[in-house]
């Protein structure tokens, strides 16, 4: 177990095209994080770096705090879990799950306990005699941990090790790569481009964009304090709604009505520097079917009319699309996510809104619906460069 | 088509959830109607392609077998009979016969161990080169791309003394293709260099099998550069090595032209073809020249079997058989 610290961590390849540009980051011994962004941002190379399968071209990379940039993979004490799991076809799951501490010339009796000790954690031992080839994706998955788990290393590095599972199982292997984690207290980088895994996992996050860090931080503050508008856009689900508005007077005109700055929102943006044409951000749970809203509760917002696209029942909650009048809010950031999630292949123009309401909703598919926000949850972008005006951090 | 996809389902099946009583004989006759139809359309295709395999390979094969069981030489066609097995003791029995299957041996068991070695340097060379592959690829494949005989003759040019270059200054002057273990060797080198390429083609196919992953997953786990390749990348590529070595056994084991070209089979360098064709082309005794084809027909059947059965090569063709 130990701490990693990549120092302005800089990947070039030959052909001059830069993966990973000064990454800094600090990994606490024991912690797990989570490196996260759309295919291409860097991720993978970033990892690969830690584990030594691609050099570093410039900075540093401390493994317990010993410069580690030349040393070969086999010679860092890590281990990792392949998003194709990469185990051996001819072995079995004990061969496959051994072959780390044959290596390693470790004794036979000891490979023995240490082999059973992992299947047994990972619910493996009745498998033990059996080929890759005879295992599910969910066993074959399991393998691939054990074979990380069984050398006990230093960290553990996971290269989107779930990805290949169906939802549901995904979902479950999820739960139990995060118990397996605590239970042995290893540092861990775990590479996803899943949001939610990123979410529900690590201890702090790492948001990656075209090979440089975003911002780095726990996931509940990377989602109530985005730095930017990638990080905004790319944390949470589904993702928040940004609408173009313009600063006047102490208000935000924009399509959903004029909102008034709260005193929170006006402090925030004082040291800001903020432009005249904004893009506002507003969370799907930030808004409410004013119905359901307490008068006194719904001075401190704004209340707006419009038709209910699409209304979609998750049972807990409603989720309500809206198309606005007006333009879109446009930023390289946004264009980006937007081709991340593939949105540029669906058509529709304007503006669209999501919110997440009550299910006790009387809201109609199709038929006009009040919908209320909360005006002191409002983030505020500049579109020129995607940073947060009102970020907190 | 549709048959293999049944016998899939089927199989997996049966391997998850055990046999499933009652069920699949119900299947089974349900099916055989459209079944038989299949089948019968299936033979309707092949048939024209056994016919023709029947011409031009059935037809010989038993006519040798046939000729071998006779007393048949063409310099004295009155004296024709039929002798059973008595041309097998005869050929059996004789010492040139043996001496020519232990130099076929020879030749063949060292050019294809030499090859493998050479082939699989080749092949990784191929498998990373980066820059350049085309060129790599097409100057390591130029001796396998030259006729064997002219390949042949070339080599016999460079090993004559007083005009070869080889001759001159490996051997310094003697002449190496007179003597039988130097000819023997000089063969057994122009066999490698020009059948290596093939190998090496067929090895660098195997290569492509071994996900990258397979290796980085290897190099985490503290395998070295050597490690990697014995216990990763060659057992994963197991089956396409052994089809490479099938081949080429099979191939070597009926070396007859460079040795045509190179010593023609003098000083005791025959292997069993040349032998067999200077009993049957030159000498015309069709009993014995055709006993001696159907031995090295049963040898070449026999390295098959081995290799097919013992070692699990995957048959050519055939698929899912070099798994077990």
């Amino acid at each position: 177990m130990a701490e990693i610290v990549l120092d302005s961590v800089t990947k070039q390849y030959p052909d001059g095209a830069v993966a990973v540009r000064d990454v800094d980051i600090e990994i606490a011994d024991g912690e797990f994080i989570i490196l996260v962004g759309p295919s291409g941002c860097g991720k993978s190379t970033t990892l690969n770096m830690i584990a030594g399968l691609e050099d570093i071209t410039s900075g540093e990379l401390r493994i317990g705090g010993e410069r580690v940039n030349e040393r070969a993979p086999k010679d860092r004490d890590i281990a990792m879990v392949f998003q194709s799991y990469a185990l051996y076809p001819h072995m079995t799951v004990k061969e496959n799950m051994a072959f780390p501490l044959r290596l390693a010339k470790v004794d036979d009796a000891t490979v023995e306990k240490k082999v059973r000790d992992a299947a047994e954690i990972l619910d493996l031992t009745q498998h033990l005699d059996r080929k890759p080839s005879n295992l599910s994706g969910g066993q074959r998955q399991r393998v691939a941990m054990g074979r990380a788990i069984v050398r006990n290393p230093k960290a553990f590095l996971m290269d989107e090790p779930l990805s290949n599972l169906d939802a549901k199982l995904r979902v479950q292997m999820r739960t139990s790569v995060s118990r397996l984690q605590k239970q042995l207290g290893t540092t861990t980088v775990y590479v996803t481009h899943d949001q939610t895994e990123a979410m529900t996992l690590g201890d702090r996050v790492v948001v990656m964009r075209g090979g440089a860090v975003q911002q780095i931080g726990a996931p509940q503050f990377l989602y109530d304090n985005p730095a930017n508008l990638f990080v905004a856009g790319f944390i949470g689900s589904p993702a928040m709604n940004f609408v173009p508005a313009a600063l006047e007077h102490g208000v935000l005109r924009s399509a959903l009505g004029d909102v008034p700055l709260t005193d929170r929102v006006r402090g925030l943006l004082e040291g800001a520097d903020a432009p005249r044409e904004v893009i506002m951000g507003l969370r799907p749970e930030h808004f409410e079917d004013a119905r359901l809203v307490d008068e006194a509760v719904r001075a401190k917002g704004v209340t707006f009319t419009d038709h209910v696209d699409v209304l979609e029942s998750m049972g807990s909650d409603k989720f309500a699309y809206f198309s606005l009048q007006g333009e879109q809010a446009t930023s390289a950031e946004l264009a980006e996510l937007a081709a991340d999630a593939g949105a540029a292949d669906v058509p529709g123009g304007g503006v669209s809104l999501v919110a997440r309401i009550a299910a006790t909703s009387t809201a109609v598919e199709g038929e006009p619906a009040d919908i209320w926000f909360d005006a002191d949850k409002v983030q505020l972008f500049d579109p020129a460069n995607g940073r947060n005006l009102t970020y907190s951090g | 088509m549709s048959h293999a996809v049944n016998a899939d389902t089927a199989g997996t099946a049966g391997s998850d959830a055990g046999p499933t009583p009652g069920l699949s004989p119900k299947a089974k006759a349900a099916l055989s109607e459209g079944k038989k139809a299949e089948r019968r359309l299936g033979l309707l295709l092949c048939a024209p392609a056994i016919l023709i395999m029947a011409a031009v390979a059935g037809w010989p094969i038993v006519y040798s077998l046939w000729l071998s069981l006779q007393r048949y030489d063409l310099k004295f066609p009155d004296r024709t009979e039929f002798v059973g097995l008595e041309n097998y003791v005869t050929v059996l029995s004789n010492p040139y016969w043996w001496n020519a299957m232990w130099v076929t041996v020879l030749i063949t068991v060292v050019s294809v161990a030499v090859e493998l070695v050479l082939g699989m340097a080749l092949a990784l060379i191929m498998h990373r080169t980066l820059v350049g592959r085309g060129i790599v690829r097409t100057s390591t494949l130029i001796p396998y791309g030259i006729v064997t005989v002219v390949a042949a003759f070339s080599w016999r040019y460079a090993w004559t003394p007083g005009t070869g270059y080889l001759a001159e200054t490996v051997a310094g002057g003697d002449p190496v293709l007179t003597e039988k273990i130097p000819a023997i060797m000089v063969v057994t080198l122009a066999e490698i260099w020009k059948t290596t390429p093939f190998m090496a083609l067929l090895l660098m196919a195997g290569l492509a099998l071994v996900p990258d992953d397979l290796l980085k997953a290897a190099a985490m786990d503290g395998a070295s550069a050597w490690q990697r390749f014995t216990k990763v990348m060659v057992p994963v590529m197991k089956p396409a090595i052994l089809v490479a070595l099938l081949f080429r056994t099979l191939d070597a084991f009926r070396i007859f032209d460079n040795l045509f070209v190179l010593t023609a089979g003098s000083q005791g360098t025959s292997s069993v073809s040349m032998l067999t064709y200077n009993n049957l082309i030159k000498g015309l005794n069709l009993g014995i020249g055709s006993t001696m084809s159907v031995l090295i027909f049963i040898a070449v059947a026999i390295i098959a079997f081995v290799f097919v059965k013992l070692f699990g090569t995957a048959a050519p063709g055939g698929d899912g058989g070099g798994r077990r």
